[in-house]
Formats: C-alpha cells, structure tokens, sequence
C-alpha cells in the first residue's frame, strides 16, 4: 500500500496548489508589477513608469515609442486595468497612473496629494448585435437600449424598436443581452450613459465598472463579447469602438441630445467632446462625463480617457520628463490617434489642457 | 553508487578512516537534519501566511455582511453588496460535473491501458491522455467557445430537453444559449480526466502480478479478475486521482471563465449560466477599486481556501478509511 498512499499525499498536497493558483494569477501578476515598477524607475534604463488602463494601451505604446524615438526618453507603461493604475498611483509606486474612469473623492482623498485628470484621446462604445436578414445599422435610442439590457424589452420585434426603425423588417426572435463579465472602462461607459438617459437605469444597476446585471450573459473581453454576438442570433451587446471597426462587426446608430441618429465614427466622438467641452469651465478638474453630449453630430457614448498625475512631484527630473511627454501627447501625439481608430481630442480644449500641465510643480504643497 | 562505496570500506587503514566518517556523517547528520526540518516547516508557515493574508484582507466583507457572505446572491459593486452563494454554488457544481463525467471516462482508460491494451498501443494513447494536461486552460476555453459551445447549443441540448421525463424536469429547463453550467462542467471534465487517468494507471500498473494470477487461478473471468482484485487493490490510489482532478476543477479559472457565462444566479439548470469563485476573482480583481470590494473578492479567495482544505480533509479521511479495510 506504500505506493498508492504515496499518490493520495502527492494528490491531496496538489489540490490546494491547484485551487490557489487561479485565485492568485492576478493578485501575483498585480504585485509585481507594483515591486518592479520602483526598482525599474532608479536603474536608469527607465525615465519614467506608468500604469492603468487598457483601452488606450495601443495609442500610449504608439506615443511613447515615438517620443522615445524622438528624444530617447523611455517610458514603461503596463497595461493593468484602470482600477490597478488608480492602486498603484495611490501607493506611489508609478510616475503617471491611466484610467478609463475618473477617480471618485474617495480614491482621490486616499492619495498621496492632488491628482491632476489629464484626457488624452477619447473612445466610444458601440452596440452590436446579430440580428439575421437585417441589412442597414439598427437604430437605438438611449431608452430602449436601457430597457434592452433591464430585461423589459425581450422581443426584437418589440414596437418600441419598430417605430424607431420604419420600414425595416425585424423578427419575432427572443432577445439576448450580452454584456462584460469583467470590471472594465467600456462597462463604466455604457452604464454611465445609461444612468444619465434612464431614470429607470439609474435607480437599478447604476454605473460602475462592474454591475449587477438584470439580465444577459458574461462574456470576457471585447473578444468574448463580440464572439459571443457572432455567434449566437438574436443577441446584441457593447464592445469598444477601435475592436467594433478592427473587426468590422455590425454597429448600431444611437439617438443623440439633439434628437439625431448617429454612427461612431472618430468625428461624430470628437464632435461629442467639443459640445462638451464648450460648457466646461476653466477652472474645471476634467473629471466630466460628456455621454449624451449636445451637438447634432454628436455620437452619446462617447468618453475621455485620463492620465493621472501628482500636481506636486517629487523628483525635478521626472517631473521636467513627465510634463514633456504630456505636452508632446497632446500636440503632436493627438495627430496619431486617429490611425489606430481613437478619436482626438477637439482643438478648443488644447491650450486649456496644456495650462493645467504646465501647473505641475516640483515640491511640496504650501 | 555501490561500486564507488565499495572500495572504501575494503581499504586497509579503515580504522582512522571509519572514525573519521563516523565524526564526519555525524556533523553532517545534524546539519542535515536541521536543514530539512527548515524546508519541511517553511510550507506550514508558507500555508499560515497565506491563510492570514487572505483572512485578514477579507475580514472587512466578513464583519460587513457576516454569514449573509455565503448565503446571498446578491452581488452589486455600485452599491457595495456583495454575497458569494452563486459564485460558491458553481463552483461545487460545476466540479461534480466535471467527476461525474470523467470519473468512469478516466477509470475506463486507466484499465483498458493497464489490462487490455497491446504493448504497442499503450504508450500512444497514455501519451496522447497525458498530453491533455498539458494544454494551456485559455487554449480550452477557446476550443471551448468555437466549437464545443455551438455543438451543446444545438445538437446537444435539444437533444437532451427532448429526453423523456429528464429532459422535461428542472435540470434540462429554459433556453440553449450555449454558455452555461454544463459547458463549463464539460470543459472541467476534459481538463481533469489526464490527472485522473493518469494516476489511476499508476495505481493499476503497480498492482503485484500475483494478484492478478491469483484470481485467474481462481477460475475469474478477466472481468472479474479486474473488479474484485486489480481495483480494490489500487482503491486508495484511485481515490486519491479523483481527489487530485477535483482540485483541479475547483481552482480552474480561464476555461471556466470563457464558457460558463458570468451571472449571479443559482439555477437548477444546467442549461443555464453561472459563475465560480475563481472566474469571480479573476473578472473583477484587476479593476476593482472600492475596499469593501476588494475584500469581498478577498473573502471569495477565503471560502475557495476553506473549501479545498476541507475537500483535501475528506480525501485524507476516505483514503485511511479504505486503506484501513483493505489492511483488515
């Protein structure tokens, strides 16, 4: 019996391996980064460091390549998700955190000084949908989408959808929602739209990065989303602008504050910014929504995405680095946003932007 | 190693030298006690760390929902509730399925391997079962969604809600949409039957050949040679690969995550979605923010820790109790 007992102690030790390992991917692959990130700021090879979201991933590493291309400043940017960008910005363990989200009081109060929110481009999320036969972009507005996802509209033929959609044949199919399973900037997005057309939507789920979803199906990632969509009839769902056009999926045009139906396209998002923007004052922290923006081209799901950074820094180096990139992203950098599909941000916020950078001081508060 | 030691003992100065060694091994002896004792503690403390991290970081949702942690399904972010029922729920769930499916597939291989199969063919096919481990779980899980997931949805369970009486009871209800349970319990079935199969094989290969003599002597069909004296030999082993493979599916994360759908509910269904502690971990972990919600995911961690503890107590106390009857 000495070898079998052998097995069940090799096979009980296993188990608990086995049943931690997943539950501690993400915590391992969290707190490295955060360890790697100081040591890698002191050696040099390394100007500065950043963390955060992961939407914008693609147009950072695309600037930063650039800049360091151009002026051989290296920066680190690791795409951790806006929640871990916000953590490690907090603990200080990053030069510059990123976020698809702007930071609640209670994150801003947890950090080390204030956090200026710098936009950098802006994305937009769009619905999909699989409807069979259908040929021309469905059109939505903010309401039905609202009551689609709490589960009120359950019928692609449904009236609601028709009067918004004359002429156009839909089938008497069952409706399925998919949404995202994990936390994430887009999941922040929609629901903040949501909450700001639906009254309805607003006392229920609310916005976050995560919900509590009355209805539908988890799917992981824009690409568990989307092939969720692609494959099953009848279903509709919200992925991120750039992912919809990379892979040419079917998106729906969506009813604006001015009563128009319009596609995202990278203008109809910067035109949704710059009606935005014309209301904010100067002395605004950018921490703004602007879905549902005015505008007649305006498209309603549209958002900001931020760079974080401490007003007052420590380090006179970094600090002179920091805000040289950030004037370069916003300048020069903004001209490449379009060619990975993000839109740029509208000329009218430039100069104000470059002013609330230029504010940042070497030093602590007096 | 005999050749190299033989020499010494043989030499003609052996009495200095023995003692030397002697003084010499006792040194090391001690050292070398020492030594192991250090590594064999450091995994206790490793497992006490690890419990008190987990327990202390969780301790915040504990104290805040209390025992409504485990037995509610709600689990809202925006609003600061959170209860794991559903999350605890799949997890269990979708780990029978995943045994009640590969148990018998897994055991059939191992004795087919073990007993029947020619020389020729028995190193292929366990290279081929074994290889199964070795596939990454996100490959699984896309494998998963591109084609096993279009097969259940329409092949699989409408032929199964077609059944007669079954298909018609709470187990085959509602919609296919193909993410669901029985996705999920399938994908797990796969990833776990190498370990299974595998260590059952072990087991049956050690069985003494006298064993097998024995029985045929007896007058056994091979039938009966192999179920009343091959496996009842190998119980204990066998057990402990069940318990291995449930391990497994009890911690698996990604497959899980891409095929089970992501929806806090508990439903009798199997057609329906669900969710699992670890999934739940690893969907929200990375963007989650608010402390309370840290901690519940914190919390989650806690209960799958407890739950594979006591998983791995029931296994201990099964294979004692069968090696125990075996030996009587």
């Amino acid at each position: 019996m000495t070898r079998s007992t052998l097995f069940t102690l090799a096979a009980a030790g296993l188990v608990s391996t086995a049943a931690c390992a997943g539950s501690d991917t993400k915590a391992a692959s969290d707190s490295s980064a955060a360890s790697s990130a100081p040591s890698a700021s002191t050696s040099a090879r390394v100007d500065l460091t950043g963390a955060g979201a992961t939407f914008p991933y693609p147009i950072y590493s695309k600037w930063i390549s650039d800049y360091s291309a151009k002026t051989g400043v290296k920066i680190n940017y690791q795409a951790i998700g806006s929640g871990g960008g916000i953590r490690q910005l907090q603990e200080g363990t990053v030069d510059f955190g990123a976020s698809d989200a702007p930071m609640t009081d209670e994150e801003l109060a947890k950090a080390k000084g204030p956090v200026l929110h710098i936009p950098t481009v802006l994305g937009a999320v769009v619905l999909t949908y699989n409807v069979p036969g259908l040929t021309q972009p469905l059109n939505l507005s903010g309401d039905v989408i609202a009551d689609i996802f709490l589960g009120k509209i359950t019928k692609w033929n449904d009236s609601r959808l028709a009067s918004l959609n004359p002429g156009v044949k839909l089938p008497a199919r069952d409706l399925l929602v998919v949404h995202r399973s994990e936390g994430s900037g887009t999941t922040y997005i929609f629901s903040d739209y949501l909450t700001a057309v639906s009254p309805a939507w607003a006392a229920g789920p609310g916005k976050g990065k995560e919900l509590k979803w009355p209805v539908g199906l988890g799917g992981r990632g824009n690409d568990g989303v989307s092939g969720q969509v692609k494959q099953t009839p009848g279903t509709i769902g919200y992925v991120e602008l750039a992912y919809a056009n990379q892979n040419k999926l079917a998106v729906a045009k969506v009813k604006n504050a001015a009563g128009q139906f319009v596609a995202p396209t990278i203008a109809s998002i910067t035109a949704a910014a710059a009606g935005a923007a014309e209301k904010l004052p100067p002395t605004t922290d950018y921490r703004v929504s602007i879905v549902n923006a005015p505008g007649a081209a305006a498209y309603p799901i549209s958002s900001f995405t931020w760079l974080l950074v401490y007003q007052r820094q420590t380090d006179a180096t970094k600090s002179k680095k920091l805000v040289d990139f950030m004037k370069w992203a916003l300048t020069e950098g903004e001209g490449s946003a379009a060619t990975l599909d993000y839109a740029p941000l509208p000329a009218s916020l430039g100069a104000q932007l470059m002013d609330r950078v230029a504010s940042i001081q070497v030093g602590t508060a007096s | 190693m005999s050749e190299v030691a033989r020499p010494l003992v043989t030499t003609r100065q052996d009495d200095t030298g023995i003692a030397a060694r002697i003084e010499g091994s006792a040194i090391g002896d001690t050292v070398y006690r020492w030594l192991t004792t250090a590594f064999a503690l450091c995994v206790p403390v490793l497992l006490l760390l690890i419990a008190l991290g987990v327990g202390t970081a969780a301790w915040p949702a504990f104290k805040a929902f209390g025992f409504g942690f485990l037995t509610s399904s709600d689990w809202d972010p925006p609003h600061n509730v959170f209860g794991a029922a559903p999350a605890i729920y799949g997890t269990i769930i979708s780990a029978i399925i995943a045994l009640v499916i590969a148990t018998p597939l897994a055991l059939g291989v191992a004795i087919f391997l073990s007993e029947f199969a020619p020389s020729w063919l028995r190193q292929p096919v366990a290279f081929l079962v074994d290889l199964l481990a070795a596939i990454p779980s996100v490959v699984y899980g896309l494998w998963g969604i591109f084609v096993l997931q279009p097969v259940l949805r329409d092949r699989v369970m409408p032929l199964l809600a077609g059944l007669p009486v079954i298909g018609k009871s709470a187990l085959f209800e509602g919609p296919a949409y193909g993410p669901s349970m029985l996705g999920a319990g399938l994908i797990l079935a796969i990833m776990v039957l190498p370990f299974i199969s595998a260590v059952s094989r072990e087991v049956l290969m050690a069985v003494p050949r006298s064993q097998r003599e024995a029985a045929l002597a007896l007058g056994a069909t091979k039938w009966e040679m192999i179920a009343d004296a091959v496996v009842p030999y190998a119980r204990s082993g066998i057990i402990g690969g069940i318990i291995l493979g449930l391990g497994r599916a009890l911690g698996e994360t990604m497959a899980v995550t891409m095929l089970i759908g992501n929806v806090h509910q508990i439903s009798a269904s199997l057609f329906a979605p669900g969710y699992t502690m670890a999934s739940l971990i690893a969907n929200e972990f990375a963007e989650a923010t608010g402390d309370l919600h840290l901690s519940a995911l914190m919390g989650v961690g806690a209960v799958l820790f407890v739950l594979t503890l006591i998983v791995n107590a029931i296994a201990r106390w099964l294979v004692w109790r069968v090696s125990r009857e075996a030996r009587s």
